[in-house]
């Protein structure tokens, strides 16, 4: 089946078989790899991607049901060479050691703080109980998500 | 695991869905946000023919709070009741319940229909459903009919639905404002589906006594189960210490739950109590 939808601003279409995943549809037909697969039942949260605003997990998601919507990858949270301001923070915090939870880690907590710029600790620690790390313990990764909050709140306009 | 083979169909009325699944003979499945359907097609416990997604269909993802009660859309998502204001007040245990619902990315895409339809006897909304007398209206070839929540679980991941049916809402009647409620529900870690969980609610008659106690549990039993021992405790008492002692001892009384590697059963009969105790608790201390 044909697929039309975009991808990080870019419209893009896909020949795949109804059993593909969005997540598999992303890496193989459209060769980003940025997001990961991990357990493909949904526990994992490495393949999280943003579908209209919103952080889905990409493996639960078939490319079919795709067709219209606006998807972002982690490739796309920055289309300028440097790394985001949360992509900063994490390298500040040492919020990754492999990195395979990181790009799921990234668009979930983008999406996150992109509707929440205010979002409490709890709340983060709430809102990523759905991604899992092997290595960082994730207190990095908690002060990354509240360092970043500042840009957020900038981007939504605060002084 | 990769999903096994199916076809894929997203009609934009119900007719045309009824009519796929007609022709399916039995093999075709609807799906809503998938979020359980995908993981039981990767485990390989349904493989479906064909997949008939609803998710073009105007109209099944409406909340609607009137006289009656709180209608909730087949196709709304757990985030659809966790960012609505008037549900807080409407029918505040259900904003409560959905909050246990698996992780952010999953409520974004989980539906109030898929679950019902997935009987997962471990899940909040069927619980909750059951707990409040609730109606589920579905479609099918022969027309329309209510199910009351009660005759729609008939055991693990098992619905009275019709292999051509689609539930399209589900009827949560309305709560008087003074109603006391609680909800507990406890998972290794969160997210995780539930060890045990309970919902509690009660009115309060002029006498300062409990009446018309609902008491629905959690992963105690292939169904969600309604605790009518303990709610007897109740009714006519005045929820006090005493009372809620004895709620608790005939809550972990009347189940008979099945171990498994994550709890054994006597743990989980014990569990039931704890948490029932819990919601007791906090439905007593609640301001009215």
């Amino acid at each position: 089946m044909k697929v039309t939808f975009t991808v990080n601003g870019a419209a893009v279409s896909a020949d795949v078989t109804p059993r593909m995943t969005l997540a598999d549809c992303l890496r193989h037909e459209l060769h980003l790899t940025g997001t990961h697969i991990g357990c493909e039942h949904g526990v994992c949260g490495a393949c999280t991607v943003i579908v209209n605003g919103d952080a889905v997990r990409g493996c639960l998601m078939l490319a079919v049901q795709a067709q219209g919507a606006s998807v972002t990858t982690v490739e796309g949270l920055s289309l300028e060479e440097g790394l985001t301001p949360l992509q900063e923070a994490f390298k500040h915090h040492h919020a990754l050691q492999c990195g395979f939870c990181t790009p799921g880690m990234l668009t979930t907590l983008h999406a996150l703080l992109s509707e929440e710029p205010d979002a409490s600790e709890e709340r983060i620690r709430d809102v990523i109980s759905g991604n899992i790390c092997r290595c960082t313990g994730y207190v990095p990764i908690i002060e990354a998500a509240l360092d970043a909050r500042a840009s957020y709140q900038q981007a939504r306009g605060d002084k | 695991m990769k999903l096994p083979h199916f076809e894929y169909e997203a009609p934009g009325t119900l007719d045309e869905a009824i009519a796929l699944l007609v022709a399916g003979d039995g093999m075709a499945r609807p799906i809503a946000g998938g979020q359980s359907f995908v993981p039981v097609m990767a485990f390989r416990l349904a493989e479906p023919s064909m997949l008939v997604d609803l998710r073009n269909i105007p109209g099944l993802n409406k909340i609607e709070i009137g006289a009656e009660g709180v209608r909730l859309g087949a196709m709304v998502r757990w985030r659809d009741i966790l960012d609505h204001a008037g549900l807080k007040t409407a029918l505040a245990l259900l904003p409560e319940a959905i909050e246990h619902v698996a992780h952010y990315q999953i409520r974004n895409r989980g539906t109030v229909g898929g679950s019902l339809a997935h009987a997962d006897p471990a899940a909040e909304m069927p619980t909750i459903a059951l707990t409040c007398d609730a109606v589920i209206d579905v479609v099918g070839a022969k027309g329309k009919r209510s199910i009351r929540a009660g005759d729609l679980f008939i055991g693990p991941l098992m619905t009275s639905l019709e292999s051509d049916e689609i539930i399209v809402s589900v009827l949560l009647p309305a709560w008087p404002a003074t109603r006391r409620w609680g909800f507990q529900e406890f998972s290794r870690r969160r997210g995780d589906f539930a060890l045990a969980g309970v919902a509690a609610f009660y009115d309060v008659d002029a006498s300062g006594l409990a009446q018309n106690a609902h008491i629905g549990a959690i992963s105690v039993g292939d169904t969600p189960l309604r605790l009518t021992k303990a709610e007897a405790v109740l009714n006519g008492r005045k929820i006090d210490d005493a009372t809620i002692a004895d709620a608790t001892a005939a809550a972990s009384a009347e189940v008979d739950p099945n171990g498994d590697i994550h709890a054994s059963a006597r743990y989980r009969k014990a569990l039931v109590g704890t948490l029932l105790s819990r919601a007791l608790n906090a439905a007593a201390n609640r301001k009215a």
